[in-house]
């Protein structure tokens, strides 16, 4: 008889809001789970998820109803619980001054580990982690994605009786994640862990045994991913485009109807897609035009998907036309940026190893790489904001390190950490922000209600005090109000719901159709198929550069089985490399 | 003159949003006006060097009426105040010792009979020279009540000393220090929140996404100068009302011309302060550079101890201390009623200052990488 | 595996192994934790003085006899003034206003017939912008002028005193040389622990209140008490190096004696450090972001220990809501230790009320920085 690891009964809590009103975070949440199993927490941003989490660490006490984990009353005794159960909060706070090493041997004592377990331990997390070569490296030097892992790690130094995730994926990489899923699964295999994760990938949700959806605080559903994935059944699709036909069009054309298709996403160079319960095949007929149409097998993300959908108020529309109108550039225009044998160097490390590409304009070009590729780097250096140790960059024809200052009013970029002021309003950000780059009046204020509305956002928050995936699309809002013409986005939908990550791409989708060159990172594969290009860099190298679908076949050749997501794809030619790296380092 | 409206728009934008910063939560302000207040009004009353109601303890072996015309003096004056009357030279250490008694008179035996023989008589005085200031300033008390009543018993003064006090008639020495604290409180805020201002941006983040917009460092420099002078104005100005109107110090000088000077000082320091930032990675480190940097700067101001007393290489040293000539100036203007052609000398080397600090932080806003 | 004393131990020594390393990586508040006290010894000692030496005093000869410059001939002799002799009244007054001159010792016309009259008057303007340079010079003109009066009624044999005089013989225990470094050299002591005190701790915790590290620290069974005692322990350290440092500068290079027993002086010192460690720890811990507490702690170490401790200003007799901050800041009572320890020697009474005092107020802080580091978010 398995007992039951934690049981919510009319779980309350709420924040009191800078207006005077409070905001309702955890609304009447009642639930258990069982112990040894793997329980996920999805929904979009805001739902309350990471307010559960703390309260179930005992970091936070709720205002109403009552909570046990592992049997103990957590209001009464959050201590107890904190002694048995080990908890990896959204944005772990690594110490920046000690060494990866030092980092977890504080843990390890912290928490209270034996000796002769935390050889064997640390070997097994490093090499998850893949921070075995960095191990005496300064935390605070590593990249986003490392310390995140590198946060993990620290969380796992014991195994507890109940493990909380806040997110343990965000920001990393396909390989790392699909390792650090390799570890929780044995751990709860062999040692009948616990795990209570919150996650934005539904991937992950599959794998769990419970899942429970959140919405605004309150229990939108739960189940196992099967009962949860029969919502589904019948309505999920995928459309072959045209020839000649880009996926990104036809996927862009299915998501605006938004009374017929609840969902599009490409894929693999098709599009799949989710249709309204109800609605006809005679009414999606001319919307698929010449696109070839077969059934697929439903997931759980769209069982998430319809389920949000219904929930959603309608949001504002995909950002009406006051751009310039520029048409997508030809092959014989000279490319926006380019980029010749770039190098930085940070002492004797190799941030960036001599890379080259270029961008045309109208493009979306994808970066991708797996942690401390030097993504980042490259961005910085395109910014401006690096000196680069040697090669030639040009963004728009300019050096941007020495380029006058009105020169930077047609780039836009949005960092990878939240980067504007927390302690503004979203409003004040956006006005300062829409200031600096010369709006003013009438116009910054249409542009600012634009925006507000196109993104979601509440124009009283306090900028700090948002939830993780409103964070980023202020940050993006704050990047797109002076309608730039190069857009450079690092990271942008990391911590953002899958239902906002749509709409991200819709409107990225538009202003590409409109002229605007855009160059991205990101972790979530899928959103590499909305790319034109796409490039992958490991350690500083360039490992592929071409369409997703050369990507894909470059993947295939030489061993691999015909790859359809660029999930499989990537990993394929990152290890590829790592192995030749090997191989040449061994040589 | 398109370009410049523009420029100062922009300006205007960042000026606000660094004032929003530092002014939404009401702690921010509370910790930005406050202090100015209190440290005036605590500060104003502590900084005497006027002795009243010192306790003192006598010691009469003489037992003459000569002795006793003297002790009703003493304790008929404000100054002094008897605490004990001691029966043998055995009490004097613990009088003095524990800090009850701030001096001790001793009538020697033969007091009165050398009065009475016309030779001069000594008077001991016994002094906790523990703060030695106190001690010179009691010893001179009970000098001027001792020559009056030598001067009342006929003695013979062939040169009397006339004196006249300008600007401070009564002496007090609290008038000598806090026009001072006029500069000197609202300079250690105002250098602190210029010395934080980039670090803080840089060690949050948003100093990137700063210099990614079109603005220049000249720009970014000058939105984050304007509001710490702002604030170090208001500071100020709350000390100054505290001083003219709380402790009734008159100000003989021309409004117009201490805020001249008291703009040009505070642009020297924040030019410091923003020198100091632009140079600093991180909140700890700004922090500390401020630390010691405002220490010289504060003991070798003239606050306490006049310049003059210092040694000639620290004099020379002064001349790069905004806080002297800022002091000098706001102090003679105020107190002395100086116009512009006797403090202009003041204003050469606070110009000079901003002149060095300024630039200086533009450049290292861009060029300082970690 | 978690509770009892073993767990405390090893959490113990991985926390204070943490702050350890953290501390010596920091190299800028390593180098500030020990070159600080340095600069300020160096500047207490070598650069402030309230004594007043070679004063510019104009002098204006208006009678021009022998009788008049014999007067004003004792001024130059004196090490504190240093006279400047103009003969117009109007370019003293202008050298005055411009500052290049502290006071104005003016001999009219008619002195030396004055004198010969019975009675003649000397006049001494004084710039009361500066009222204790200005008390000092009335003490030392007054003083050299009247010597000069006493030498003289001692070589006229006519006129007789009618009656001895009073002379006031002053002596100043426990500061025989009467300088003022003998007492400002110990409350250097004080400065510098308050001051190091307040920069080396006061950004720590809210440092890792705004990098999140507090909350990942939260779940694991440290506890609160565990945290802060490691954070204060390296810091005891810097600041016990420079304690030595300001003994023996005081010892060594200033020459103030130290009468009380140097077991009292260090015990005393590391427990006034212990204070303003804490202090700064507390200040860190209920600001929680460090651009509000460095300024507090700015604010509230550095001015109050200068002006309000008993430093420079006897507070005795002030008002009386100034007296009661001023015993409210531990400063005060380290400082009026510390004078006693170095100037007077051993006094155990007051040795045993200040420490304990301090005792009390390490006790008050330790629980304030505890709560303020309650494993709660909200």
């Amino acid at each position: 008889m398995t007992e039951a690891a934690i049981v919510a009964t009319g779980l309350c809590r709420a924040f009191p809001a800078p207006g005077g009103a409070a905001v309702q975070a955890v609304a009447d949440l009642s639930f258990q789970t069982r112990s040894g199993d793997l329980v996920a927490l999805v929904g979009p941003d805001g739902a309350g998820k990471t307010t559960l989490l703390r309260m179930l660490a005992g970091l936070l006490r709720p205002d109403a109803g009552s909570l046990s984990v592992l049997g103990i009353d957590v209001a009464a005794d959050p201590q107890a619980v904190q002694d048995r159960i080990s908890y990896m909060p959204q944005r772990f706070g690594l110490y920046e001054d000690l060494s990866v090493a030092e980092n977890l041997d504080l843990y390890a004592d912290l928490h209270g580990v034996r000796t002769e377990v935390r050889r064997e331990r640390f070997a097994s997390l490093l090499a998850m982690t893949d921070l075995a070569r960095f191990t005496l490296r300064p935390a605070g030097q590593l990249s986003g994605g490392m310390k995140q892992k590198l946060g993990l790690a620290c969380t796992l130094v014991r195994s507890p009786a109940l493990l909380l995730l806040d997110e343990p994926s965000v920001g990393v990489d396909p390989l790392s994640r699909r390792d650090l899923w390799r570890i929780i699964d044995r751990l709860v295999r062999d040692e009948a862990l616990s795990v209570v994760v919150s996650t934005a990938y539904m991937d992950e949700a599959e794998r769990c045994a419970h899942v429970l959806v959140l919405h605004e605080g309150r229990l939108l559903a739960q189940g196992t991913p099967e009962e949860l994935r029969a919502r589904a059944a019948g309505y999920t699709f995928t459309a072959a485009p045209a020839p000649g036909m880009a996926a990104r069009a036809l996927q862009a054309r299915l998501i605006d109807a938004r009374d017929l298709i609840v969902d599009a996403v490409p894929q693999g160079g098709a599009v799949r897609f989710i249709s309204v319960p109800g609605a006809d095949a005679a009414s999606l007929r001319p919307l698929l035009d010449d696109a070839v149409v077969t059934v697929r097998q439903e997931e759980l993300e769209d069982a998430f998907m319809m389920l949000l959908r219904e929930r959603q108020r309608e949001r504002g529309a995909v950002p009406s036309a006051q751009v310039r109108e520029r048409p997508a550039g030809n092959d014989d225009e000279a490319p926006v940026i380019v980029v010749r044998d770039l190098v930085r160097r940070f002492g004797d490390f190799t941030a960036v190893a001599s890379t080259s590409f270029d961008v045309r304009r109208g493009e979306i070009f994808g970066l991708l790489g797996p942690n401390g590729a030097g993504k980042t780097t490259t961005f910085r250096m395109l910014c401006g904001l690096l000196p680069a140790s040697s090669g030639h960059l040009e963004v728009a024809g300019l050096d941007l390190r020495r380029a006058r200052a009105e020169a930077r009013a047609r780039i836009g970029y949005v960092a990878q950490k939240f980067a504007l002021y927390g302690s503004l309003t979203v409003r004040e950000n956006l006005q300062f922000f829409g200031g600096a780059y010369g709006l003013r009046g009438a116009a910054l204020r249409a542009r600012i209600d634009a925006t507000l509305a196109q993104f979601g956002l509440d124009p009283a928050a306090r900028s700090g005090e948002l939830p993780g995936g409103f964070k980023q699309r202020l940050a993006m809002a704050a990047g797109l109000l002076h309608e730039p013409e190069i857009l450079f986005l690092d990271e942008p939908t990391s911590g953002i719901d899958p239902l906002a990550r749509r709409d991200f791409w819709r409107t990225i989708t538009a202003l590409a159709a409109r002229g605007v060159t855009i160059v991205v990172t990101t972790h979530f594969m899928e959103e590499a198929e909305y790319c034109d290009r796409i490039a992958i860099q490991d350690a500083g190298r360039m490992l592929a550069l071409g369409t997703p679908r050369q990507v894909r076949e470059q993947a295939a050749q030489d061993g691999g089985a015909a790859v359809d997501d660029m999930d499989s794809a990537f990993i394929a030619i990152v290890e590829r490399g790592r192995r030749a790296a090997g191989t040449e380092a061994a040589a | 003159m398109a370009a410049l409206l523009a420029a100062l728009l922009r300006i205007g934008f960042l000026c606000r949003k660094e004032l929003l910063a530092l002014l939404k939560e009401p702690s921010s302000r509370v910790i930005l006006l406050a202090p100015a207040l209190v440290q005036s009004l605590l500060f104003g009353y502590a900084a005497t060097f006027e002795v009243t109601h010192a306790p003192y303890a006598v010691l009469d072996q003489s037992g003459g009426a000569a002795a006793a015309e003297v002790l009703r003096r003493l304790d008929g004056s404000t100054t002094f105040e008897r605490t004990a009357t001691l029966r043998s030279a055995s009490e004097i250490a613990g009088a003095i010792d524990d800090g009850g008694a701030l001096l001790v008179v001793v009538f020697p035996a033969d007091f009165e009979r050398r009065l009475a023989m016309g030779v001069p008589a000594p008077l001991q005085l016994i002094l906790d020279g523990r703060n030695s200031s106190t001690a010179a300033a009691a010893s001179a008390h009970v000098g001027t009540i001792v020559a009056n009543f030598n001067a009342a018993r006929g003695a013979f003064q062939p040169v009397t000393l006339e004196r006249r006090i300008w600007y401070n008639p009564n002496l007090h020495s609290s008038w000598g220090i806090m026009p001072n604290l006029i500069a000197a409180l609202s300079m250690i805020q105002t250098l602190l929140i210029a010395a934080l201002s980039v670090a803080r941006e840089r060690e949050q983040g948003t100093f990137d996404q700063l210099l990614v917009t079109p603005l220049t460092p000249m720009l970014i420099l000058v939105g984050k100068a304007i509001p710490a002078i702002l604030v170090g104005l208001a500071q100020s100005t709350i000390i100054l009302l505290v001083i003219r109107y709380w402790f009734g110090i008159p100000m003989h000088g021309s409004p117009w011309l201490l805020y001249f000077g008291l703009v040009t000082f505070t642009i020297a320091a924040v030019g410091i302060g923003l020198a100091v930032s632009a140079l600093s990675l991180n909140m700890q480190q700004a922090m500390l550079y401020t630390f010691m940097i405002i220490m010289p700067l504060m003991l070798l101001s003239g606050l306490l101890t006049p310049v003059r007393n210092m040694p000639q290489a620290l004099q020379i040293a002064t001349w790069a201390n905004p806080l002297r000539f800022g002091m000098d100036l706001v102090r003679r203007v105020y107190l002395e009623g100086a116009g512009l052609r006797d403090v202009a000398i003041d204003f050469v080397p606070l110009v000079c200052i901003a002149a060095v600090t300024l630039p200086l932080a533009a450049w290292l806003f861009r060029n300082r990488l970690s | 595996m978690s509770g009892g004393a073993a767990g405390f131990h090893r959490r113990c020594r991985a926390l204070l192994r943490k702050e350890l390393r953290q501390m010596l990586r920091d190299r800028t508040t390593l180098a500030v934790g020990l070159l600080l006290p340095l600069v300020l010894i160096l500047l207490f000692g070598y650069g402030l003085s309230f004594d007043v030496k070679d004063a510019p005093v104009a002098v204006v000869l208006e009678d021009t006899s022998p009788t008049a410059r014999d007067v004003t001939a004792g001024l130059a002799g004196s090490p504190y003034l240093a006279p400047v002799w103009t003969p117009w009244m109007d370019d003293a007054v202008a050298r005055m206003r411009r500052g290049e001159v502290a006071a104005i010792v003016r001999v009219p016309q008619d002195f030396s017939r004055a004198l010969a009259g019975g009675g003649a008057r000397v006049q001494l303007l004084l710039n009361g912008a500066d009222p204790t340079t200005a008390s000092a010079l009335e003490g030392y003109v007054g003083g050299a002028i009247g010597t000069w009066a006493g030498h003289r009624a001692g070589r006229a044999a006519g006129k007789e005193a009618a009656g001895g005089i009073v002379q006031v013989e002053p002596r100043i225990w426990f500061n025989e040389a009467n300088t003022s470094t003998w007492y400002l050299v110990p409350g250097l002591l004080v400065l510098v622990l308050t001051l190091v005190g307040a920069f080396l701790t006061s950004l720590l915790i809210a440092r890792e209140w705004e990098r999140g590290t507090l909350e990942s620290l939260f779940v694991t069974p440290v506890r609160p008490a565990e945290i802060v005692l490691c954070k204060l322990a390296p810091f005891l350290l810097i600041g016990a190096i420079d304690i030595v440092m300001c003994l023996l500068a005081a010892r060594f290079l200033f020459h103030v004696p130290m009468r009380g027993s140097l077991s009292v002086i260090l015990v005393s010192s590391m427990l006034y450090l212990a204070v303003s460690l804490l202090l700064g720890l507390a200040i860190s811990g209920i600001t929680r972001n460090q651009f509000k507490a460095s300024q507090v702690a700015l604010l509230a170490s550095f001015m109050p220990a200068m002006m309000l401790s008993g430093f420079v200003f006897d507070l005795r007799n002030v008002l009386l809501i100034v007296q009661v901050v001023s015993q409210l800041l531990p400063a005060t009572h380290f400082m009026a230790l510390v004078k006693t320890l170095f100037l007077a020697g051993d006094n155990w009474r007051l040795i045993a009320r200040e420490c304990a005092i301090m005792l009390l107020y390490v006790g008050v802080l330790f629980t304030v920085t505890c709560r303020t580091l309650r494993k709660r978010l909200d």
